[in-house]
């Protein structure tokens, strides 16, 4: 049968490949953003599965909150990245060295 | 006895006035400050002299300051007056006071007059703590005081390089001295439990047959610490070995010779050897060495200055080679003679010096005797000074009458001294003296000869000829002696009319006021000096009153000596006197000849032995090939190397390695937060 | 039975498409996949009862998110030639890391199954409110509990629709030279043109 440690194993899969998906790609910056989205995905899944096997609706409340914020830093994140854009002309991750010492 | 400490510190107070004053006083009132002063010790010293020579003076003790009371160590600052003070009291002041009223003439156009007058005056502060001195850390205090200010001075052109290279040559070779100084008073002390010097005096005789461990052998006490002192005399008064620095100290101005390095600095280490005479009564090797290094340094100089060219080098090696006759009157026991020769030196030493300054001055600095020739009728005033000063030096006088100029009584008084010795040494330095007032007597005449007489041969003398062209040779426009030759100054440019005498037109001229009344006053003192103050100086033992040790024996024995002794002097006196006449009067090419046919020797005297040579390889090279290594391999390569530079390599190299952290990549910085965090649960999971 | 197969098919899914979000070489396409992974994340809420939140999931991710993702994609005209270098360089370490992390998170399951936790809890709202729907039941504790916390979003999404704005808003004028038409049709002959009287070598100030 289906026990919560499925979930959380799936969940847990879902967030490696968010957190590789960061920094496994030269490609460009979407890349990134999307990944973070995989993140929130996996965390949503996994406060999801709690919530059911505790019988806690707190878990989807928080759930709920964490899709809040995405969907806001998301947006943010995209319009920081077009703003990046426009002055540097690439949204190619070796590009973003300004921070260089 | 308050005049002593007036007489000690007016100088120093006027030094220190006028050398901090400076430019804020000006020249006048500085130059009065100083020469004011030490006229002031002058006139307050001759007294004091007087008095211990009509014996009514008494020897005591002034003291002045507390300075050290370490454990058994102690030892204070005060003046002690006694008959050997009161000598030198007179010449120093004397001689230095003459000295600063000439540098009123001499230095007339010098911007750095007033930094000039406080060294003199320093000088003779210093030199008067030493002769003043009770106890032998003050003396050093004055024989260091004394070896700062000929620095000073000699170097007072310092833009000149030479004298700058002169004056640490000179400092250099007196510290070699000074170390067999420190050395000496340190084993002293050791020896005696005091510095003191009426108490080591007391206590030497106590002294003489013991012996101190010294390297590792056994050697006689008072042998050792006679002979490291006497190496302090060696490098003050320039002796054979450590002489070197007494010819190129001429670099500075004359007044400067005339002072320092004729009448006072110089014979510091003569008055030592006396000071100190009852500890060397007791130390017979270290006599023997006095004697044989003060006849050898007689005869080397005199043999150099026979070949000189330039006229203050010639007085130059002339005082070396009296005070060599000084210090082997001192190393025969005759130490009252060698004072006397000291008295009587100083001035007409100082004469000669102040002439010479004179003849520089009217030739406008040239210093070549070779282009001197025909100056008698031109300036007579300093050629009769100079005539008083050379009479003085050969000493010119008559036996049996028993009068003559000052060195006639000094140097004669010498020669009999070690003869009538009667030891090795004393023959040696009897036979030695003898030559060498053979030597002075030719070399004297051939200065005086060389410069007045015959005919003029100025024409080929750079000096005149730039004085010819810029047309200096008035009185009033005389040029000054200075640090470089002033540039051409076009508007006075007077085209050299020809002359077929060999003058190139040029009209030297006598020296001012200033200049000549000190000659004058010297050549009073060279010629009657020895005359009227032979008595006391080389007879009497109450005159001295047991502030040197007084040989009555030798005295006596003085008056025993063969004729042919007694005569020896004058004899050789006029023979050198001939031997300069026929060279320089009568046929001047035999100089040539003569020094042609005796090629070697003529060359190893003329390059004073080939001692800076051999100096130079064996001690100069050495300590800068040393100097050397320690720097650019020591200083620069180990030090440096790892410390300031390797520090600063270590941390540039740490900052690359660590800027490669610093990639700017947002993706890299996520990867490190996450290895963080890895890190971070894995230690707490464990 | 039914229950598991569908777990299974849909938690492949959500895996592969995730893996295929971060090594697709076309960017649109990772959006693409990321909408599938959305869609299969959504299925997996519904098999556990909060159907709510999964179509909250797709209404808000795939329809708002990821649709803006793809907006911003188009927009950017991206070149893909320089797009491809440095997967490789990374892919060792990365991994390793991943693997790590993956064990721990497995580790960490296990300990927690062995040691069990308690089903049902002392503050469990859900106990109470079980028979009704979901959604009923989720608005019953929003808006009664978490009250402070739902505004508190709200002004969250205000806040980022504000910065959104403000960060991308392009002053368009400027770039479009000087002119302000209304002020040249409001010229006047008298006022055109004006007389001065300068001095000889100064200039004048306009």
């Amino acid at each position: 049968m289906i026990g919560v440690e499925h979930y959380i194993f799936v969940s847990a899969i879902l967030f490696v490949l968010g957190v590789l998906g960061i920094f496994l790609n030269r490609k460009n910056i979407i890349v990134i953003l999307m990944a973070i989205e995989l993140i929130l995905l996996a965390v949503n899944l996994n406060l999801v599965a709690f919530s059911a096997f505790l019988h806690d609706l707190t878990g989807q409340i928080f759930a709920m909150f964490v899709l809040t914020v995405a969907a806001g830093e998301a947006a943010v994140g995209l319009a920081i990245l077009v703003i990046y854009f426009r002055g540097r002309g690439t949204i190619a991750v070796d590009s973003v060295d300004r921070l260089k010492g | 006895m308050n005049t002593i400490l007036i007489i000690v510190f007016a100088p120093l107070v006027a030094a220190i006035v006028g050398g901090l004053g400076n430019r804020a006083l000006g020249n006048v009132i500085v130059k009065s400050i100083t020469t004011g002063g030490l006229f002031l010790s002058a006139a307050l010293s001759w007294p004091i002299f007087l008095g211990f020579l009509g014996g009514s003076m008494e020897p005591s003790v002034v003291p002045v300051l507390q300075w050290v009371q370490s454990g058994t160590l102690s030892f204070n600052w005060a003046l002690r007056v006694d008959t050997l003070t009161a000598v030198m009291l007179v010449v120093i002041t004397t001689v230095s006071a003459l000295v600063h009223l000439y540098s009123w003439g001499y230095m007339e156009e010098d911007p750095d007059q007033p930094r000039f007058f406080a060294y003199l005056s320093l000088f003779t502060f210093a030199m008067l703590m030493l002769v003043t001195a009770n106890n032998l850390v003050q003396m050093f205090f004055g024989w260091e005081g004394v070896g700062l200010a000929s620095y000073l001075l000699i170097g007072f052109w310092f833009r000149k390089p030479s004298a700058n290279a002169a004056a640490i040559k000179a400092f250099v070779v007196n510290r070699v001295g000074d170390l067999g100084f420190m050395l000496g008073i340190f084993g002293t002390y050791l020896v005696f439990q005091t510095t003191s010097i009426p108490e080591i005096l007391a206590a030497a005789p106590g002294m003489s047959g013991a012996s101190i461990g010294f390297l590792g052998a056994r050697v006689h006490t008072m042998d050792l610490l006679c002979i490291l002192l006497f190496i302090g005399a060696m490098g003050k008064s320039a002796q054979l070995g450590l002489h070197t620095w007494l010819p190129d100290a001429m670099e500075g101005p004359t007044p400067v010779s005339a002072l320092i390095h004729a009448a006072t600095m110089v014979t510091a280490g003569v008055f030592m050897v006396c000071r100190l005479s009852p500890m060397f009564e007791t130390a017979p090797v270290a006599l023997t060495m006095v004697t044989v290094v003060g006849a050898a340094t007689c005869i080397f100089a005199a043999t150099v200055g026979t070949t000189q060219w330039d006229i203050k080098r010639v007085i130059a090696y002339s005082t070396c080679s009296q005070l060599g006759y000084m210090f082997f009157a001192a190393g025969v026991g005759a130490y009252n003679a060698a004072m006397f020769h000291l008295f009587t030196h100083a001035f007409f030493k100082a004469l000669l010096f102040l002439g010479a300054g004179s003849v520089i001055h009217a030739m406008h600095h040239e210093q070549d005797m070779r282009y001197y020739g025909g100056l008698r009728k031109r300036i007579p005033l300093t050629f009769w000074a100079m005539m008083a000063g050379t009479l003085a030096i050969t000493g010119v006088g008559i036996w049996f009458l028993h009068a003559g100029f000052a060195g006639f009584h000094s140097k004669d008084a010498i020669i009999e001294a070690a003869y009538a010795r009667g030891t090795e040494a004393g023959r040696f330095g009897f036979w030695m003296g003898v030559f060498a007032a053979l030597l002075t007597s030719f070399y004297s005449w051939r200065l005086v000869f060389l410069t007045f007489f015959g005919r003029p041969r100025w024409a080929e003398s750079e000096h005149i000829q730039h004085a010819v062209h810029h047309g200096h040779d008035h009185p009033e426009e005389a040029n000054p002696p200075s640090q470089e030759d002033s540039g051409e100054d076009a508007a006075h440019h007077v085209p050299a009319p020809e002359h077929g005498d060999g003058t190139a037109g040029y009209h030297p001229h006598e020296s001012p006021l200033s200049m000549l009344i000190p000659l004058g006053v010297l050549s009073l003192g060279a010629v009657f000096a020895g005359f009227v103050f032979n008595p006391q100086f080389l007879e009497s033992a109450e005159f001295w009153k047991g502030s040197l040790y007084f040989n009555e024996g030798l005295m006596h024995a003085m008056h025993g000596v063969p004729l042919w002794v007694k005569l020896a002097a004058t004899i050789v006196m006029l023979l050198g006197f001939a031997a300069a006449w026929l060279g320089y009067i009568r046929d001047t090419s035999l100089p040539e000849r003569g020094a042609t046919q005796l090629g070697p020797v003529y060359r190893f005297f003329l390059n004073k032995w080939y001692f800076d040579e051999l100096y130079n390889a064996i001690f100069v090279r050495p300590a800068f090939w040393l100097g050397r290594q320690f720097w650019q391999k020591g200083d620069v390569g180990l030090i440096d190397r790892f410390g300031p530079n390797g520090a600063a390599w270590v941390v540039a190299q740490g900052a690359g390695a660590a800027k490669r952290f610093q990639s700017g990549y947002v993706t890299s910085y996520a990867l490190i937060m996450l290895l963080g965090l890895v890190a971070a649960i894995t230690w707490v999971l464990f | 039975m039914i229950q598991v197969i569908a777990f299974y098919l849909f938690a492949a899914l959500v895996v592969l498409s995730a893996v295929c979000v971060i090594t697709a070489r076309n960017p649109v396409h990772s959006v693409l996949w990321l909408i599938m992974a959305f869609f299969n994340g959504a299925g997996l809420m519904v098999l556990v009862g909060a159907e709510f939140i999964a179509m909250l999931l797709v209404i808000v991710y795939v329809g708002a998110v990821a649709v803006l993702f793809l907006f911003v994609v188009m927009m950017l005209d991206i070149d893909f030639a320089e797009l491809r270098a440095g997967f490789v360089k990374n892919f060792p370490l990365g991994l390793l890391i991943a693997l790590v992390l993956l064990a721990e998170l497995t580790l960490g399951i296990g300990a927690w199954t062995v040691g069990g936790i308690d089903l049902g809890t002392a503050n469990g709202h859900a106990a109470a409110t079980l028979g009704t729907t979901n959604i009923a039941s989720i608005g019953a504790v929003l808006y009664r509990d978490y009250l402070f916390l739902f505004e508190a979003a709200g002004v969250i999404l205000l806040v980022a629709m504000v910065g959104a704005i403000v960060l991308t808003h392009r002053d368009r004028r400027a770039p479009r030279g000087q002119q302000n038409i209304p002020k040249q049709n409001a010229r006047r002959p008298d006022e055109a043109t004006v007389m001065r009287q300068p001095t000889i070598g100064e200039g004048i100030e306009l």
